[in-house]
């Protein structure tokens, strides 16, 4: 288990290296720097050059690289250019709150995943199995930036028992502590929902055809043969052998769910990584956008591994390979 | 009854099913309004008309257009014929224009009404000549996008199934990383920085979407490159491209067409995406995405703004995946059988 651990960390770090790398030189093939991205205030050619100077532009680009990787490597990822403050503290404040969102949207996927795709196996090809189907392609058919836009209309002007933007009233700081907790709540239940409803459809319909295939295998018929009870078999025998793909899935899913993030944080005005991406690009804050790229690589990398740690976990075979 | 009939008569009962048959309809309704949005769209998509009175109509509103000498229009909420000309209701206030400024007049006030069945926006263009419109650039992004994704990932995938073991382990790996990327922040950055036209979006979304395909491509290869039709051909000493395109590319054809299919919905859902973050087609040119981006800041007052275009693109997704469900039962029964009757692990491509 051990040698697993530390091959796949060695794989992680090093593909990290070169998403970063990836990232680096594509930005920079991008033409305008932010010397020139400050032109809207109109300065001069050497106001131009000396920005440059001072923002190392005017060096070699392979020097340039090294300078801003070593940086990096100490945890320096430069100064935000519209906040004026190191770009790793603003990411750091919002990564909380997205990493709320994602949790909370988590839940209600695989609950819902869970729900629809183990009730449409058991009665498959029933009226129930077809009417699941329905449901899970709306799903992951719908737009969610549109899906929040109408819960918004709804919950803000037609029906306002929840509120449908930000992430804590405005007297927040006012409230006790667990007051605070229940108005945190109150905010994340929508966008949550939201969420977890785009990447439901999804993985309800994978966790369906995994477990169908789990419960036509031979140890399956063993263990109805030995006079299990349904329930046993099923609860234990097949979801356990049927979870193992949808942990894959989940790494797979990672990039969609930060996607996820970044528009139904726009949408419903959630402080997290997605809107401040967003804000970052509306004010061109060129290291804000390469720190809050490289971050989000970053997770990707990081759930993939988790993933694949989960999966050696529930299947020994993976470990040896 | 002989084999080769019933054999048919299932062949056919296959292409019946509900799926496939409302995903190919609306699809079929959609691309004829896409192509026919020219004659269907009641008037110009960006023709502002009176802005301040024209400006966000509920939908269904009906109003009296008044030509003027100066070729300008006037929407009025009510118009009438007086004595001393026309007598206009407009914005609240009443106001009589000379009988020789109207050019439309007739004998009862005017005839002419601009009727804006979903509505008008902030500069009185009319919502459904102006979705009717975005569903011309919404389809063609989604559609072009996914034909340059599936000639990568077609291209991408054979390569490593054909290209020997160390090819192989290096595309993959690499197909691997690419699939962990956070496309959507990558495209933004980049979207921001080159002031995105139609070309660079669909470059973008093509050259980010092909890896599925890839994979899907590689896999069915390998796993017709033993079957004996494949070896007999190439043991008669046929060039392994020509094999490639011949035999074992027809025979991926299925499930590579039913990945792409779901694709095409999953790229006219990023390209709206990306529209509604104000990242993709810009405007005036109408997309679905953009649309709900006006719509947005304006939600509260003018809702039907961003409902209708979402509506539209919700249909349009649902549609595209509705006929990759069908296709899959109708031409995949293998496949079909493994999930049960009703459909199972095919998961949108991320």
């Amino acid at each position: 288990m051990l040698g697993f651990l530390l091959r796949r960390l060695a794989a992680s770090l090093l593909l990290l290296l070169l998403v970063l790398t990836f990232t680096f030189f594509f930005l920079r093939l991008i033409p305008g720097d932010p010397a020139h991205i400050f032109e809207g205030q109109r300065l001069t050619l050497e106001q131009q050059q000396r920005l440059r100077q001072i923002y190392g532009l005017d060096r070699p680009l392979p020097l340039q690289y090294l300078t801003w990787i070593s940086s990096v490597a100490k945890w320096d990822w430069g100064t935000s250019l519209s906040q004026q403050r190191p770009v790793s503290t603003v990411l750091g404040e919002a990564v909380p709150a997205t990493a709320i969102l994602a949790m909370a949207a988590l839940v209600v996927e695989y609950f819902l995943a869970l729900l629809l795709g183990i009730a449409s196996a058991l009665r498959r090809g029933s009226a129930l199995d077809h009417g699941i189907r329905i449901v899970t392609l709306l799903f992951f058919s719908l737009p969610l930036f549109w899906v929040g836009l109408m819960v918004v209309l709804l919950f803000s002007y037609v029906w306002p028992v929840l509120p449908a933007s930000h992430m804590h009233s405005v007297d927040a700081d006012l409230m006790s502590p667990a007051g605070r907790l229940l108005d945190l709540a109150r905010h994340l239940f929508l966008p949550a929902l939201v969420m977890g409803i785009g990447t439901a459809g999804g993985t309800a319909r994978f966790l369906r055809a995994s477990l169908i295939e789990v419960m036509s295998q031979d140890y399956i018929r063993a263990a109805r043969a030995k006079g299990l009870s349904e329930r046993r078999v099923v609860w234990v025998h097949g979801l356990r052998n049927a979870i193992v793909p949808v942990i894959q899935v989940f790494a797979i899913q990672l990039p969609v769910l930060l996607s996820g993030a970044l528009i139904v944080e726009v949408v419903f005005s959630w402080p997290g990584l997605g809107q401040l991406t967003f804000l970052a690009i509306s004010t061109r804050d060129y290291p804000l956008i390469l720190g809050a790229v490289a971050l989000s690589a970053t997770l990707v990398i990081l759930g993939n591994l988790l993933a694949d740690i989960l999966h050696a976990l529930v299947d020994p075979r993976v470990r040896d390979a | 009854m002989p084999w080769s009939i019933r054999g048919c008569a299932m062949l056919r009962s296959r292409w019946r099913s509900p799926t496939l048959i409302w995903g190919a309809g609306l699809i079929a309704l959609l691309a004829f309004s896409a192509l026919a949005a020219p004659v269907l769209a009641p008037y110009d998509p960006n023709e502002q008309l009176d802005p301040p009175a024209g400006s966000y109509r509920r939908p269904g509103t009906s109003l009296a257009a008044v030509h003027l000498e100066d070729g300008s229009w006037r929407l009025a909420e009510r118009a009438r014929r007086t004595p001393e000309g026309l007598t206009i209701e407009r914005l609240g206030a009443v106001e009589t224009l000379p009988a020789s400024r109207v050019v439309n007049l007739t004998p009862g006030g005017v005839a002419d009404r601009r009727v804006y069945l979903l509505g008008s926006d902030r500069f009185g263009r009319d919502l459904l000549s102006r979705i009717l419109h975005g569903a011309r650039v919404s389809l063609a992004v989604g559609l072009i996008s996914a034909i340059l994704a599936l000639t990568l990932g077609v291209a991408v995938g054979s390569a490593a199934a054909l290209g020997g073991r160390v090819a192989d382990a290096v595309i993959m790996r690499g197909v691997d990383a690419l699939l962990a990327f956070p496309w959507l922040f990558l495209m933004i950055a980049l979207a921001a920085f080159f002031r995105p036209d139609p070309a660079v979006v669909v470059a973008l979304l093509g050259g980010t979407a092909w890896m599925g395909i890839s994979r899907l491509t590689r896999a069915e290869i390998l796993s017709l490159r033993n079957r004996e039709f494949v070896v007999a051909a190439r043991a008669m000493g046929q060039h392994p491209l020509a094999t490639l395109w011949r035999h074992l590319l027809p025979n991926a054809f299925t499930p590579v067409l039913i990945q792409t299919t779901l694709l095409i919905g999953n790229l006219i859902l990023l390209e709206s995406s990306l529209s509604f973050l104000g990242l993709g087609i810009q405007p005036p040119t109408p997309s679905w995405g953009n649309l709900m981006s006006e719509g947005q800041a304006v939600l509260l007052q003018a809702w039907w703004i961003a409902t209708f275009p979402g509506a539209a693109l919700a249909v349009t997704v649902i549609a595209f995946n509705l006929l990759a469900d069908g296709l899959r039962d109708a031409l995949d029964p293998r496949q079909a059988r493994q999930d049960g009757d009703a459909g199972g692990a095919t998961l949108p491509a991320p």
